[in-house]
């Protein structure tokens, strides 16, 4: 029987290598795993490279991981977003690495990868300071920049509901990175509000399927 | 000669907004304009964050925590609304399937070239967030902004100053004295505030404006009624 559920949050982060390249969905503080985050950090480990939109809140999830010293180098388009001391003072200490990414860029990067692409050209940065250093293309007389594909060792999503295949359902705008991020890393991590029997989530309505879904962890209320 | 006010630029911008259109809207006076639809115009917004019919602020105490816009502001969905994930958000902005982006500005050129993300202040990060797809993707590109800058300097120029969020976009610019079009011509003068003339306005303008023809005085209501939600 196929069952994706683990037990502790532990458990899903379980096995994560110093060194990883971590996405990790949300935007702002909506749609984040939060929880995934934290056990990340007491899991340990280290010289991460962070893809996300944002570059974290206060000092829990992925503020924490920055303030503790584990984050190597951030790959985001809007880091300047709610509370993100952490992030600023260690940029401001140059302990960590920005790599700035236009938002939709990030997003397309992850799904070239998920694709089996080996990389795309887009329009946008092009004859922009963001462009600079990228291969340059005219198509159809319009300028374009070389974007490679983007793949997490590790994806840490955040669900509403799953069921032990792993099929996954969100709540409206916390669906945002998550669906792109779940098909891009190697291994990829869910917690969720609800496990629910097989056969119960609607079919229509499975934005992330379980084929890209690895590992389940319920967190908060029903854990 | 009174410049306009914040909503009254947003006003303005709205008018343009036709029935049907898909709009995204740019965080800070663009925002605004989504309540100056006229009545009984359908227009839907758009949110980078996989919103698609995006509706207004939501009253007091009925905040909903899985509903925020690009600026992760409370918002709403509207009857019809759907939800799309990151990659397809960025596809519908990149792709050319919004009508009309409105965007905010630091700088303009006479070309159209639009600077929007960053002062390049060295005491903290840039962020570029979806400004860059923003400003090639939709059908039009169009820009709201004050037409100087807090001490007077022109914020049309000849070439920006800061950095570009993307080169040759930018199509019509809504400010507070004056409606403007990026053509091949030049920049020409749709609109402008009673008593404003072209000579006045050239003066706060870097490179060189025309008239347009048909040119015609813009005038707001002097506080425009937001459209009930």
């Amino acid at each position: 029987m196929i069952d994706k559920q683990v037990k502790t949050t532990a458990d899903a982060v379980a096995g994560v290598r110093d060194g990883s390249t971590v996405l990790v969905a949300g935007f702002g503080m909506v749609g984040v795993a939060d929880h995934l985050l934290d056990a990340l950090h007491e899991q340990g480990a280290r010289e991460l490279t962070i893809v996300a939109n944002n570059s974290g809140n206060g000092d829990h999830g992925l503020a924490r991981l920055i303030i503790s010293g584990r984050v190597r180098k951030v790959i985001c388009s809007f880091p300047r977003s709610g509370d993100y001391s952490a992030f600023l003072n260690a940029y401001r200490a140059r302990s960590l690495e920005l790599e700035l990414l236009p938002q939709g860029t990030i997003s397309e990067r992850m799904r070239c990868h998920a694709a089996g692409l080996g990389g795309f050209f887009s329009p946008v940065s092009a004859g922009t300071k963001l462009g600079e250093g990228k291969e340059v293309r005219e198509i159809d007389g319009r300028l374009h920049v070389f974007e490679k594909p983007l793949k997490g060792d590790v994806a840490l999503i955040k669900a509403n509901k799953a069921d032990r295949w792993g099929n996954l359902t969100y709540i409206k705008s916390a669906r945002n990175f998550n669906p792109v991020m779940a098909m891009a890393a190697d291994l990829t991590v869910v917690e969720v509000d609800q496990m629910v029997e097989l056969g119960e989530l609607d079919p229509e309505a499975v934005a992330t399927p379980s084929i890209f879904v690895d590992r389940v962890v319920v967190v908060g209320a029903q854990a | 000669m009174i410049p306009l006010t914040r909503e009254q630029m947003a006003w303005r911008a709205a008018q343009d907004l036709m029935e049907g259109d898909y709009v995204n809207l740019g965080i800070g006076i663009p925002t605004l304009a989504a309540s100056f639809v006229p009545a009984g115009r359908e227009v839907i917004f758009h949110s980078e964050n996989g919103i698609l019919g995006m509706g207004p602020k939501p009253e007091p105490g009925k905040e909903d925590p899985y509903m925020v816009d690009a600026g992760k502001n409370k918002t709403t969905l509207v009857a019809g609304g759907c939800f799309v994930h990151h990659a397809d958000s960025f596809l519908i902005i990149r792709g050319g399937h919004l009508d009309v982006s409105l965007l905010g500005a630091f700088e303009v050129s006479e070309n159209g070239d639009l600077a929007n993300w960053t002062t390049e202040d060295p005491a903290f990060p840039p962020g570029v967030g979806g400004a860059m797809d923003l400003a090639v993707g939709a059908r039009a590109i169009r820009v709201i902004m004050d037409h100087t800058g807090k001490r007077g300097e022109p914020r049309i120029l000849k070439r920006c100053s800061y950095p570009l969020t993307a080169p040759n976009c930018v199509k019509r610019i809504y400010t507070n004295l004056a409606v403007i079009d990026v053509t091949p011509q030049g920049l020409t003068v749709a609109e402008m505030i009673a008593g404003m003339t072209l000579e006045k306005l050239q003066a706060l303008t870097e490179p060189s404006l025309r008239l347009a023809p048909d040119w015609q005085v813009l005038a707001p209501p002097e506080v425009p009624k937001a459209r009930a939600a």
